[in-house]
């Protein structure tokens, strides 16, 4: 019971983040009709907007080390912390909450300009080039940040308030030893926000409606006089923003390094794939029950059985629903068949 | 060079000869380029085939598939493996890898066919990321993992043992009945194997069978209302394809008897679609020079580095020369791959056709305006594909 | 009396709670011109879908000959005799016009599949001469070297036409071979139906222009609602009062 209880949790914390991208890989194809396969590249430039940040936090003087007196020593302190003391360390600390707020503007400003001067031209042109520009695009940008950042992963911590693990089990009564990391709580909650964010735009917002008309019917909104164009163009950002904001908050999961756009996409394509294309809801539903799924599969009692299922599971689900249920679990009819 | 005539066999004949004499002389007119040494040669020949393979299937199909570099893989390790077990010589292991890889198309094609479009994307893509990762995990025994399946002087080489062949000291090298499998001889190797499977390309795009593949990708709607089942269509040039690139996997262990996982990532899959839409998916020519270029730059440009290019630029001032040289540095050496995804941006976005198209744009507007300055201009070919 | 080609016994098709076509019974006979009419929403490309085998029906069953349509793939029905032209001309818009006559011709030579990946295009001289033949037919040889997609919308449907007849179908269907044309462009149309009427060739004819339907057909069966409401010469089906009642003057007969 405790064993599936934290299979259960380990897999929500992945599966958000495959929901978050997902659900900006939905959200554009739904509304623009671009498959777009720089999307994972997106979710990697959030994640090394905190990179950044943190190296800007961190910018350094050369001190005199006063603890050695013998010699003269230097070290290394942030600007932050000679200024301002302890609370340049507190900001310092924080650094992955700031990028969030950071990483905001950053994202929809990049997403903007991505839909203005790229994507907006490929409209009209077949899947297939779509994705062949924007695999050329996440290329250019993995190798961007390869440029800047070298090739090794680069790990960022979260607040230290939140660095342990919560005795998530003594809270509802199973076993003391079912502990889970704080920080991988709050990923989860915080994918529920955003997902919860997005749906209630989309819903309950006049802007998000005419957004869910357009995907519906974008002729018949263009006939009514609205810009729809526009507003898909906001969508795009919002996509990014999401994408971006979902690499931020896993850096302190996972380092991160340039190739992982790449590795995300294709699983988060899976996830798309699985809930149906088109379908908001069935991408974050998949992206969820992927995570789980997977990490049921890594299970040891699983592996002796099946060895090599948690290599192929998440792959091997998309197959059998592709070709059971070619729609995915929630596919609407009619998208992206011929 | 056009798509859109019925050639005749003296055209034919007159590709052959010609694509022959290029390819046989490489050695002497790559010289001045500086790229005539075997290795770089081989890959030329190696990515060529895989190249020509692929193109079967997506230019002439239009399926994009993300999965083939996961038959190069196969390839390469059913060569190894031929090597340990059999014989040194590389014609059971180029036998066995492309008949394997053709029985992997065969099962990945016959189930990612069912479905079209991207979904057929996301199915090779998702088989070729199994394969991958299975390589890398419970499928150790066989592909050696991480490090890769390599000789060893022990291995039992059945066929080798009995005709008397021992290794004496070292490992022992790949040969073709004796001619070596690296160097130039086997440059010359692969040459002759490339000039062959372009024969084949070459022959299955002159044929009815040909002409069918390219209605599909125009519209397979008619192509079920005029009498067609075209999954079978679809499945044999997926199969074919799959072979070429199993065959390209043989040849790259015979030049370098190891075998990594890294090959069949599905990044290696992009590569190959790269060098196909650059040189120009679906005509015959442009998936060997897409091969040709992309490979050569790929050689010259990771080659620099910031010492290189001061040198480069030493005739310059001082400050201009460090100016170009911070400009120009994260595109070459390392950052390469940087360069080559813009120019495949590029390609795509203006090109899509590749470079085939593009010079296919400048004879033209050559012609017209050698012709007739004042023409209407009702030979543009420009049309969307119509399709819903 | 002749040969009944094509029998139609108690079609019935329904989109969930739509009943797009109920007990539909129809027979054609060899040789004739069926023009099936009525107004819009009416089940006309339904039934025509439901025979060449894009929809299953959900009851009933469809003959050609002696032969059992139901349940077949439309290549399968294809290849037993049947084809079809859409009221968007579907045609392969990136081959040439002398290719998209070829391919319909190989379909109608060897079969729904054929390996044959080592043969040479240049040598089915057989082939492209009829090809040619074909296109001459309907005065596209000009320009048997373009590709299709950069041709009009008349020359398409005409392109399309003659990708039907290369393979001398036993039953032709047409689903609105004039629609969206000009008149000069209807009106050759018609005259190259009338010319293809003259080899006795099975054809069944969807269309709203009633000069086309009343220059063509032998007999006309009026759908509405789904249902076959009348059927007749077209003399019989012009003074047929309920006929008069289903197009609400929408159209003078």
């Amino acid at each position: 019971m405790d064993a599936i209880f934290l299979q259960i949790l380990n897999g929500l914390d992945k599966g958000g983040a495959y929901a978050l991208i997902a659900l900006g890989l939905t959200l554009v194809f739904g509304t623009l009709g671009v498959v777009n396969f720089a999307h994972g590249a997106i979710f990697m430039v959030g994640a090394f907007c905190a990179v950044t940040m943190e190296k800007i936090l961190t910018i350094s003087a050369k001190v005199k080390d006063p603890s050695v007196t013998f010699f003269d020593a230097y070290k290394e302190t942030p600007y932050l912390e000679l200024w301002f003391g302890k609370t340049g360390s507190a900001i310092i600390d924080w650094v992955v909450p700031i990028s969030i707020i950071v990483s905001i503007p950053v994202m929809l400003g990049l997403g903007i300009l991505m839909e203005r001067t790229l994507i907006r031209y490929f409209y009209k042109r077949s899947h297939a080039e779509q994705i062949l520009v924007t695999f050329g695009l996440a290329i250019v940008l993995q190798e961007l940040v390869k440029t800047f950042f070298g090739a090794n992963p680069i790990p960022i911590s979260a607040p230290d308030i939140v660095a342990g693990s919560a005795a998530i089990g003594s809270w509802i009564g199973l076993s003391d030893a079912v502990v889970y990391p704080w920080w991988r709580l709050i990923y989860l909650l915080f994918s529920v926000v955003i997902i919860s964010g997005v749906f209630s735009f989309l819903n309950f917002t006049t802007y998000g409606m005419v957004v869910r008309a357009g995907m519906a019917d974008r002729e018949t909104v263009e006939l009514l006089g609205i810009d729809i164009e526009r507003r898909f163009t906001i969508v795009f950002g919002l996509a990014a923003v999401v994408a971006g904001l979902a690499g931020v908050m896993y850096t302190p999961i996972l380092p991160p390094d340039y190739h992982q756009g790449m590795d995300f996409l294709v699983l988060s394509f899976v996830v798309v794939v699985v809930g149906g294309m088109g379908s908001l809801r069935g991408a974050v539903a998949a992206g969820f029950l992927l995570g789980i799924l997977q990490s049921f599969s890594s299970m040891t009692e699983v592996k002796s059985i099946i060895p090599g299922i948690d290599q192929i599971i998440i792959y091997l689900v998309a197959v059998i629903i592709l070709l059971t249920r070619p729609r995915g679990l929630m596919g609407r009819r009619g998208v992206m068949e011929n | 060079m056009s798509n859109t005539q019925i050639a005749t066999p003296r055209q034919e004949l007159l590709y052959m000869v010609v694509l022959s004499a290029v390819v046989l002389t490489m050695p002497l007119w790559l010289q001045p380029f500086g790229a005539a040494y075997p290795d770089l040669m081989q890959k030329f020949m190696i990515f060529g085939i895989f190249a020509i393979g692929y193109n079967i299937l997506f230019g002439l199909t239009g399926y994009l598939s993300f999965g083939h570099a996961a038959f190069l893989g196969v390839g390469s390790y059913t060569a190894v493996w031929s090597f340990k077990l059999l014989s040194m010589n590389v014609v059971p292991a180029i036998i066995f890898a492309t008949l394997l890889a053709g029985l992997f198309a065969w099962l990945i094609g016959f189930v990612s066919l069912r479905r079209s479009g991207i979904y057929f994307s996301i199915l090779t893509l998702a088989f070729a990321q199994m394969s991958y990762n299975l390589a890398y995990s419970v499928l150790t025994p066989i592909t050696n993992g991480e490090t890769g399946l390599q000789l060893n002087q022990a291995d039992p080489r059945v066929i080798d043992r009995m005709a008397g062949i021992e290794a004496t000291s070292g490992l022992p090298n790949t040969n073709l009945f004796g001619l070596e499998g690296t160097g130039y001889t086997g440059f010359y190797i692969c040459a002759i194997i490339l000039i062959v499977a372009f024969f084949i390309s070459m022959r299955i795009f002159h044929s009815p069978f040909g002409m069918k593949l390219r209605a599909i990708k125009s519209n397979q709607t008619r192509m079920s209302y005029t009498g067609y089942n075209t999954r079978p269509y679809l499945l044999t040039a997926f199969i074919i394809s799959g072979m070429y690139a199993g065959l390209a996997g043989s040849l790259l262990a015979m030049t370098d008897p190891l075998a990594g996982a890294e090959r069949m990532q599905w990044t290696a899959s992009g590569e190959v679609v790269l060098m196909t839409i650059f040189g120009g998916a679906g005509t015959l020519i442009g998936p060997l020079l897409g091969t040709g270029i992309i490979k050569y730059l790929e050689n010259i440009f990771s080659a620099f580095n910031d010492s290189v290019l001061h040198n480069m630029f030493s005739f310059l001032p001082d400050w201009l020369n460090d100016i170009l040289t911070a400009i120009i540095s994260p595109f070459v050496g390392e950052g390469w791959q940087l360069l080559l995804g813009i120019v495949f941006m590029l390609i795509v976005i203006f090109l899509p056709g590749g470079l085939m198209e593009g010079y296919g744009k400048i004879s033209r507007m050559i012609r017209d305006r050698r012709q007739k300055p004042a023409d209407d201009g009702s030979s543009d070919t420009q049309h969307s594909t119509g399709e819903v | 009396m002749g040969n009944v080609i094509l029998d139609v016994t108690d079609v019935s098709k329904s989109f969930g709670g739509l009943q797009a076509l109920s007990n539909i019974n129809l027979r054609v006979e060899e040789g004739t011109v069926h023009a099936i009419i009525g107004p819009n929403g009416a089940g006309k490309s339904t039934f025509l879908n439901v025979i060449v085998g894009r929809l299953a029906p959900s009851r009933g069953r469809v003959l050609l000959g002696d032969q059992v349509l139901t349940g077949k793939q439309p290549h399968e029905i294809n290849q037993l005799g049947v084809a079809r032209v859409f009221q968007t001309p579907e045609i392969f818009p990136d081959l040439t016009l002398l290719q998209n006559i070829m391919i319909p011709a190989f379909a109608k030579r060897d079969g729904q599949f054929s390996f044959g990946i080592f043969k040479s295009l240049f040598a089915e001289r057989g082939i492209r001469e009829e090809a040619e033949h074909i296109l001459e037919d309907v005065g596209l040889i000009a320009d048997r070297n373009k590709v299709a997609g950069s041709m009009s919308r008349g020359d398409k449907r005409r392109l399309e036409l003659a990708m039907c007849l290369i393979q001398d179908p036993k039953l032709f269907l047409l689903d609105e071979p004039t629609a969206g044309m000009s008149r000069h462009d209807t009106n050759s149309t018609i005259e190259l139906l009338q010319r293809i009427k003259e080899r006795g060739m099975t054809k069944i004819i969807i269309e709203h222009d009633m000069h086309v339907v009343f220059s063509l057909a032998d007999r006309i069966s009026v759908l509405a609602q789904g249902a076959i409401i009348a059927e007749g010469t077209p003399e019989e089906v012009r003074n047929d009062p309920k006929v008069k009642e289903a197009y609400l003057g929408g159209e003078t007969l």
